[in-house]
């Protein structure tokens, strides 16, 4: 009783309720497979994609979750001036569950101008920039091929993918680190609702480059061995590439649509790259979903959490699960499967919410053997199979940037 | 199928080597003549502990110097306000020192400069500066940031229904991209918007349209330098609200979206 309280004592605000809209696509392209049915069998068996780093010349010793085959997958000749791996992650991606051809009817139906594109990620073309940066010239300059500033830039991503799919209307990408494609959605709530737009095309994408690598690595933030959420023994995180994309609209267009029907930002106003001790900003963030969904946390069956596996993140976020949620809530961090991918991990997880609601089907904590003592008994090891008609996702990121999002079933 | 907002501007703040803040910039902007640019110069961004002030890079010392003058003249609390920092480029002083100490010692990188290369360090530094734990966000839309940042913010006001802090900043470019980039020098702006609030320092009508033929959208270049500043694009807005002028605008917020603004007051 004393987790329901919490949440009814949080003053209710009616005027900003969200819109409850239908997620009439999805797709998904990560370590753990190329679209939603290879990722939600991986989910079911159990299997990981993460594998010894092989990234880059002189690796780190550290496990990644790298996407098999990006490097030999060429844009195709039309879209070759965009050519950096982040874009061909997008291209893949775009190409996965007919998602380019669900966007195509979109723009039939509400015209180019009328949907929107918000897009994740939080290093871009980084990548593609830092290889431009080793093979500059002996005067330090450029080499020809890369004096072109479209790539080098963090809306790269956004202007790509609305190159590629034809789209005229509003267009912007989110860099918050490792919230970006969470927020997203809520973006494109408020356009929809304001009648900004009539449908959008929100998701990320992020891939493995030496910025991260080496720089969660100076954070210490990187483990030795793959990565392990919630267990009391974990040592860090196992970095990650992504991409995926989802069709938002109103209800009516497709009333048996899964839904997206809350989402909660917030800021913890503590510390640039770790998060505050008592989870403020994410509980604000998870109290604020719940709010605009119009429930309460006993009405939530899954969550898929942050749960990078660094030390704090962990701890923190088991803490506030305990909290908040009623025991019978199935709670868990799939980046034992995908890796952190950083400013993708919020659409990859806001997908494996939407599959788990799809398929019933509860991921586990995959590679966890030992709960952190902090966890509750929300979190859980194995999967479990249940009709789940509510899942919370969370993403939370550098700077303190938190969101979580509220996903339901659809009208049966 | 256009959508009319009506938002009230309770707040102004900018940061330039030609200006150290509004009221400066507004007898800059009121007199049509150019700045005299004080080489070297940098914000206080006295709302930053000293700590984090002398951590902080560039960018964010801007995005803050704007963003606590706007808050200042709309007499809000930065802890009240959901803030939207829009930049096109982010701080292309650290992506140089990122992607040359790959190219060279990889292994040398300093944590702190990493973290700083997120593209919303500056929503990172207001937050933990004001106290602020509502909803940050940090976008990037090519020379059009600054368009997009204020339908975001817009967005983000009218959806709440309730004042949103918009801070639009870029620097100059450095290393080899400066042969690519365009931006020469710094500018921040920032805004205190409101849906329809009862008190306002001017009004706008916003309404958003692809006709992107009909009116270039309009650059004041008060010095050469801001040309390829993304942020600059703010510039004919500053002007109308320095003037106290009834003006029509047009901003880019897309490729083939603008807004179209009518300023009142």
């Amino acid at each position: 009783m004393l987790y329901f309280r919490a949440i009814a004592d949080f003053p209710p605000r009616l005027s900003d309720r969200s819109v409850p809209l239908a997620v009439t696509a999805f797709t998904v392209t990560c370590a753990a497979g190329r679209g939603r049915s290879a990722f939600a069998q991986a989910l079911a068996s159990r299997t990981s994609g993460l594998r010894e780093n092989d990234f880059g010349a002189w690796p780190l010793p550290c496990w990644i979750g790298r996407v098999a085959g990006v490097e030999h997958a060429a844009l195709p000749l039309r879209w070759a001036r965009w050519e950096s791996r982040n874009h061909r992650l997008a291209w893949l991606a775009l190409n996965e569950d007919g998602f380019r051809e669900h966007a195509q009817a979109a723009i039939e139906r509400y015209g180019a101008a009328r949907v929107a594109l918000l897009l994740g990620t939080s290093t871009s073309s980084i990548g593609e920039t830092e290889r431009a940066y080793r093979t500059l010239d002996a005067a330090g300059r450029l080499d020809p091929t890369q004096r072109a500033s479209h790539v080098h830039q963090p809306h790269a991503l956004g202007e790509f993918v609305r190159q590629a799919l034809g789209l005229a209307g509003p267009c912007l990408t989110i860099a918050t680190a490792c919230s970006s494609s969470a927020k997203v959605f809520a973006s494109a709530e408020r356009l929809l609702r304001l009648g900004l737009a009539d449908a959008a095309i929100v998701g990320g994408a992020d891939t493995l480059c030496g910025s991260v690598l080496y720089g969660f690595n100076a954070l210490e933030l990187v483990s030795p061995e793959p990565c392990r959420p919630f267990d009391s023994e974990r040592s860090g995180l196992s970095l990650g590439e992504a991409a995926g994309f989802a069709l938002l609209e109103r209800v009516g267009a497709d009333a048996r649509a899964p839904r997206l029907i809350g989402h909660g930002e917030s800021a913890d106003a503590h510390h640039m790259s770790a998060p505050h001790p008592q989870g403020l900003g994410a509980e604000l963030a998870m109290r604020e979903s719940l709010r605009r969904a119009g429930i309460a946390a006993g009405d939530v069956d899954y969550i898929n959490l942050h749960g990078t596996a660094s030390r704090q993140n962990d701890a923190v976020e088991a803490a506030l699960i305990a909290r908040l949620f009623p025991s019978r809530v199935h709670a868990s961090s799939t980046k034992g499967w995908t890796g952190h991918a950083l400013g993708a991990a919020g659409v990859v997880e806001a997908v494996a919410s939407l599959l788990a609601i799809e398929r019933g089907l509860a991921p586990g904590t995959l590679n966890a053997q030992h709960l952190d003592a902090a966890c509750g008994p929300q979190i859980r090891i194995d999967n479990a199979r249940r009709d789940i008609r509510v899942a919370l996702s969370n993403s939370f990121g550098f700077g303190g940037n938190n969101c979580c999002l509220a996903f339901a079933v659809g009208e049966a | 199928m256009s959508v009319t907002l009506e938002l009230g501007v309770l707040g102004v703040g900018t940061w330039a080597p030609e200006w150290a803040d509004w009221d400066q910039a507004r007898r800059v902007l009121v007199q049509g003549a150019p700045a005299a640019v004080a080489v070297g110069a940098r914000p206080g961004a006295l709302s930053l502990p000293a700590g984090e002030r002398r951590r902080a890079p560039e960018s964010v010392l801007i995005a803050i110097e704007a963003a606590q003058q706007a808050c200042a003249m709309a007499q809000r609390d930065p802890r009240e306000l959901p803030h939207v920092f829009a930049s096109a480029y982010g701080d292309l002083a650290i992506n140089d020192y990122l992607c040359a100490t790959l190219a060279r010692t990889p292994g040398g990188m300093s944590p702190t400069k990493f973290h700083n290369s997120v593209h919303n360090a500056a929503a990172g530094y207001w937050a933990i500066a004001g106290g602020c734990v509502r909803a940050a966000t940090a976008v990037s839309a090519g020379n059009a940031s600054f368009g997009a940042g204020l339908l975001e913010a817009v967005a983000c006001a009218c959806a709440a229904a309730g004042p949103v802090l918009l801070v639009a900043y870029d620097i100059a470019a450095r290393g080899p991209l400066a042969e690519v980039i365009p931006s020469r020098s710094a500018f921040a702006v920032a805004l205190v918007l409101a849906p329809s609030p009862p008190v306002a320092f001017a009004r706008v009508r916003l309404r958003t349209g692809a006709d992107t033929t009909a009116l270039a959208p309009a650059r004041l270049l008060l010095h050469a330098s801001q040309a390829g500043n993304p942020a600059a694009a703010s510039l004919p807005l500053l002007a109308a609200l320095a003037r106290r002028e009834a003006a029509a605008l047009r901003v880019a917020a897309a490729p083939s979206l603008h807004l179209d603004m009518e300023i009142s007051f």
